[in-house]
């Protein structure tokens, strides 16, 4: 915590001062190493430094057979294992060529877009706690812990799920997980107004955020980046919505967007706003998965026991929270896959902090890394 | 007169947005708490609930379908095939057709994914609702579930082989 | 208290034999010692009040193993544990002023408990420039966080000791300003007298005499939050920034002692603000139904609560936001509420 003194460049007006926002920081979300360059208390660049948090995933993939790769997708990013989950069965059911029955569609929605809640109230809450607000945080984890009940009594774990297997689930939803997602929906729906009151529209909360850290859109396209941060930036791409995926085809919702309502579009306030109101869009989806599922089988029969996809390559891009999780895999016809390389959201939206950081302040460095909501697991995997 | 204006509608705002937000946490400072004081009050598990591994060995064929879904090969099974007359019986009719002498799980290495107790085709390889998992040693994370009983016979067989190896070439009629 | 103490001398044989300078002198120790005792124990339970009120408002529950179902005892027990605690100097660190910081921190807050009126005349130093010398005091707590700030030989340290001394100094203005309104009205420096200026019932209260003095309460309470480094000011110590700020390489007593500094502080300015604003030790209605200091206690712990409460709902600010909420609104407001003050008491009273 206590970082080593490392004075550089004295040219004759001002001194620099070259600080490590260290790997151990309670701000970066994970062991992310920031080296700022600092002019005061202004900022002048800012290098981050990765892979601490490196587990050679992609190589275990190659070794572990095609479901032995799942239970390792659930770590990469560990706030959004789900849809992590999502992206891989459904890459691999593409070289396969397998369907997945109707009510097994439905049931990995819901669990989705569950976790999409989930994953937003954890980049609500921890941005909160960098503010300086604490007890966000402690409300949004008591209703993620509801969400993470649901999760158990579906799967058996509460962070690493493993419940998306080829060709389906690993196990059905019974009426009383239906009703307690139904319930979870009706006790969440009025802690959205509750935030609200509470965070976003307070103003030292849109003092310390507005017009902070603005990704005009130009830039944000250039960056590559993806989901809600693009989404900030005034722009409605949603991969669910332009390359839509599973059964997102046939629900409803919206796509909301950054406005620059308190100050320009694309800063903090914007991408802070989007999740929020991007929980409501989910909780319409829920609603409408809850009363459209079908009975029916949750994985496809037709499955083979030992999964070996023919000779082949292929991309798919599912709508993680944080933005476009995309799995590239090359298969060699045998029983491990041959190359599993994953785009994660996270990396690339890390590279634009250079880009918006130069000339602000120390407390907007933390508000806008905050803003970006990025996890490591997922950046390093 | 719009700056003046801007100025005290900032002083209103502030005030006003501050006030709500004391009234939402004051609000739910008489709620109740959502603490579980555990270790006296404890979760009710689900069914489905992923815990520690357990292996009923009476039931197990030795098909080492498990040790192959492992993705950190935590599972080691050792396996020696059974005469005829050998042949044993699970609780559900399977033939056991397989010594196990050897069947350790390392829990230090398990990620309590469940891939193994999907291929279990007896199902005699369980989660349990066990979570309290912490040791002292850590060789008592190193689970041990063959039985004395097929350890002995493996190794009088192997002893058997050896003699037969070992005697002169005469008595093969 | 002079008199009060001549008076016990004359009552006592045993007093009366005694050489007069010895008996003072034991009675300021006798009093020093209980100063000190009312500052750690208020501290002690501002503390456990803190993590409770925290808990309630977090939905969770707080201290609930320490010493029976409601965990009173925990915070003597984290107290012992720092007590027992490895004094730790970095080996880098300026060894004086290290050690000294807290010090002059701690003492900054403890000497402004001999001037706060618990009662009418319930005071160990009534003096005539009362409310003087408590601002003055408080002060040169300032000294004490920046010399915390750089002899820690830390940059995150030394952020917060630049910051801290920035706001602390800037936010000296505001506080003075809303209390020279009242001493205005008042007429007075003296606590004592300000204390009795509101007897009867509520509306005596210095908070309800005139719309200046309602306005310059809350501009006041502000102020005195951000001298006293909470949320929303807690810049110096924005544990998410800056792990602990000035704080982060104390430990053991010395950080105990930055830590009961911060809550005793807690208690002088809302003890301050019931003496100016809220009336003392008198009671709302005009009967004084329980004693005076059950009425000032009352009144300085529901304003504690009001500072935690703020301090759990409200994020942060920026430190240059923190510099123009003090510069831009809160001196040229104090200043306004000065003058319409001031008027009002020439045109209504001719004073």
């Amino acid at each position: 915590m206590a970082q080593d003194m490392k004075p550089i460049a004295q040219d004759l007006h001002t001194e620099e001062m070259l600080i490590s926002m260290g790997p151990q920081h309670p701000s970066t979300h994970g062991v992310l190493r920031l080296e700022l360059t600092t002019d005061g208390e202004v900022v002048r660049n800012v290098r981050p430094f990765i892979g601490y948090l490196h587990r050679c995933f992609e190589k275990h993939a190659e070794k572990v057979g095609f479901t032995g790769v799942i239970p390792y997708t659930d770590r990469m990013d560990y706030l959004a294992a789900m849809n992590n989950n999502h992206g891989y069965v459904i890459t691999v059911e593409k070289l396969l060529g397998l369907e997945v029955p109707e009510r097994g569609e439905y049931i990995r929605v819901i669990m989705a877009e569950l976790q999409r809640i989930a994953s937003h109230l954890a980049a609500f809450g921890t941005f909160a706690n960098d503010l300086g607000a604490v007890t966000p945080l402690l409300y949004a984890f008591r209703e993620r812990e509801k969400i993470m009940d649901i999760f158990e009594m579906a799967c058996g774990a509460r962070l690493t799920y493993n419940y998306y297997r080829i060709g389906g689930l690993s196990g059905d939803l019974t009426p009383e997980m239906l009703a307690a997602v139904r319930s979870f929906l009706d006790y969440f729906e009025p802690k959205l107004k509750e935030y609200d009151d509470l965070l976003s529209y307070n103003k030292i909360f849109i003092e310390r955020t507005a017009g902070v850290g603005v990704i005009p859109l130009a830039m944000a396209a250039n960056y590559g980046i993806t989901g809600p941060n693009l989404r900030a930036s005034g722009t409605s791409w949603d991969i669910r919505r332009n390359d839509p995926y599973s059964i997102y085809d046939r629900l409803e919702f919206d796509i909301p967007t950054g406005r620059g309502l308190k100050g320009e579009v694309g800063d903090c306030w914007d991408r802070y706003m989007v999740r929020m109101w991007e929980m409501r869009e989910c909780v319409r989806i829920l609603r409408q998965c809850l009363a459209q599922i079908p009975e029916g089988e949750y994985i496809n029969p037709k499955t083979p026991k030992a999964i070996r996809p023919p000779k082949g390559e292929v991309y798919v891009r599912v709508e993680n929270p944080r933005g476009e999780l995309g799995y590239y895999l090359v298969s060699d016809g045998k029983p491990n896959l041959y190359r599993l390389k994953v785009r994660s959201p996270c990396f690339t939206q890390l590279g634009v902090l250079p880009a918006i950081t130069d000339g602000v302040m120390l407390a907007d460095l933390v508000a806008i890394v905050g803003s970006l909501d990025i996890v490591l697991g997922e950046v390093d995997r | 007169m719009g700056a003046v204006a801007k100025y005290f509608s900032d002083v209103y705002r502030a005030l006003a947005t501050a006030f709500v937000g004391l009234g939402v946490t004051g609000r739910n400072a008489f709620t109740k708490p959502t603490t579980l004081e555990y270790p006296d009050q404890r979760w009710t598990l689900p069914d489905r609930y992923r815990g520690i591994l357990h292996n009923r060995i009476e039931d197990c064929i030795g098909c080492l379908a498990c040790a192959r879904a492992c993705p950190v090969d935590c599972i080691h099974i050792e396996i020696s095939k059974r005469d005829k007359e050998e042949y044993g019986l699970t609780s559900d009719g399977t033939k056991i057709t397989q010594w196990i002498p050897r069947f350790d799980i390392d829990m230090a290495l398990c990620m309590v994914c469940g891939l193994c107790t999907e291929v279990c085709p007896t199902c005699c390889l369980t989660m349990t609702k066990e979570y309290e998992l912490a040791v002292t040693d850590k060789r008592r994370m190193y689970l041990e579930f063959a039985t004395e009983r097929d350890k002995e016979m493996v190794r009088k067989k192997m002893a058997e082989k050896e003699a037969a190896a070992a005697a002169p070439p005469a008595t093969q009629e | 208290m002079k008199e009060w103490l001549d008076g016990v001398i004359a009552g006592s044989a045993l007093l009366q034999g005694a050489p007069r300078e010895i008996t003072y002198f034991l009675a300021m120790v006798f009093f020093s010692l209980l100063a000190v005792g009312w500052m750690a124990i208020l501290a002690l339970s501002f503390v456990w009040m803190e993590r409770k009120i925290s808990a309630r408002i977090q939905s969770r529950l707080g201290p609930v193993y320490c010493g029976g179902k409601f965990g009173w005892a925990q915070t003597v027990a984290d107290a012992l544990k720092l007590l027992m605690k490895e004094d730790l100097i970095p080996r880098s660190a300026d060894r004086l002023l290290f050690t000294v910081a807290p010090v002059i921190v701690f003492l900054s807050t403890l000497l402004t408990f001999a001037a706060i009126p618990f009662g009418d005349n319930l005071i160990i130093a009534n003096l005539d420039i009362g409310i003087f010398f408590i601002l003055a005091i408080s002060s040169l707590a300032v000294i004490g966080i920046i010399m915390g700030g750089w002899a820690s030989n830390n940059k995150w340290s030394l952020y917060g000791g630049m910051r801290a001394a920035s706001q602390m100094i800037s936010y000296e203005i505001p506080v003075a300003l809303s209390l020279i309104g009242v001493i205005m009205y008042s007429g007075s420096l003296n606590l004592l007298e300000i204390g009795r200026a509101q007897a009867g019932g509520f509306w005596h209260w210095n908070l309800f005499r005139s719309p200046f003095l309602f306005l310059g309460g809350f501009v006041y309470f502000t102020a005195a939050i951000a001298e006293a480094n909470r949320t929303p000011f807690d810049l110096p110590e924005a544990e998410s920034e800056l792990v602990s700020g000035f704080n982060t390489e104390y430990s053991g007593m010395k950080f105990a002692l930055f830590f009961l500094a911060e809550f005793a502080n807690l208690f002088v300015i809302s003890a301050i603000a019931s003496v100016m604003f809220l009336g003392a030790w008198h009671s709302f209605l005009p009967w004084q139904i329980l004693p005076g200091p059950i009425w000032f206690l009352m009144k300085a712990f529901s304003l504690v609560v009001v500072i935690m409460w703020m301090r759990w709902t409200l994020p942060r600010l920026r430190v240059d936001q923190l510099m123009q909420v003090c510069w831009k609104y809160l001196i040229p407001i104090s200043l306004v509420l000065l003058v319409g003050l001031g008027t009002q008491m020439w045109v209504f009273s001719g004073r």
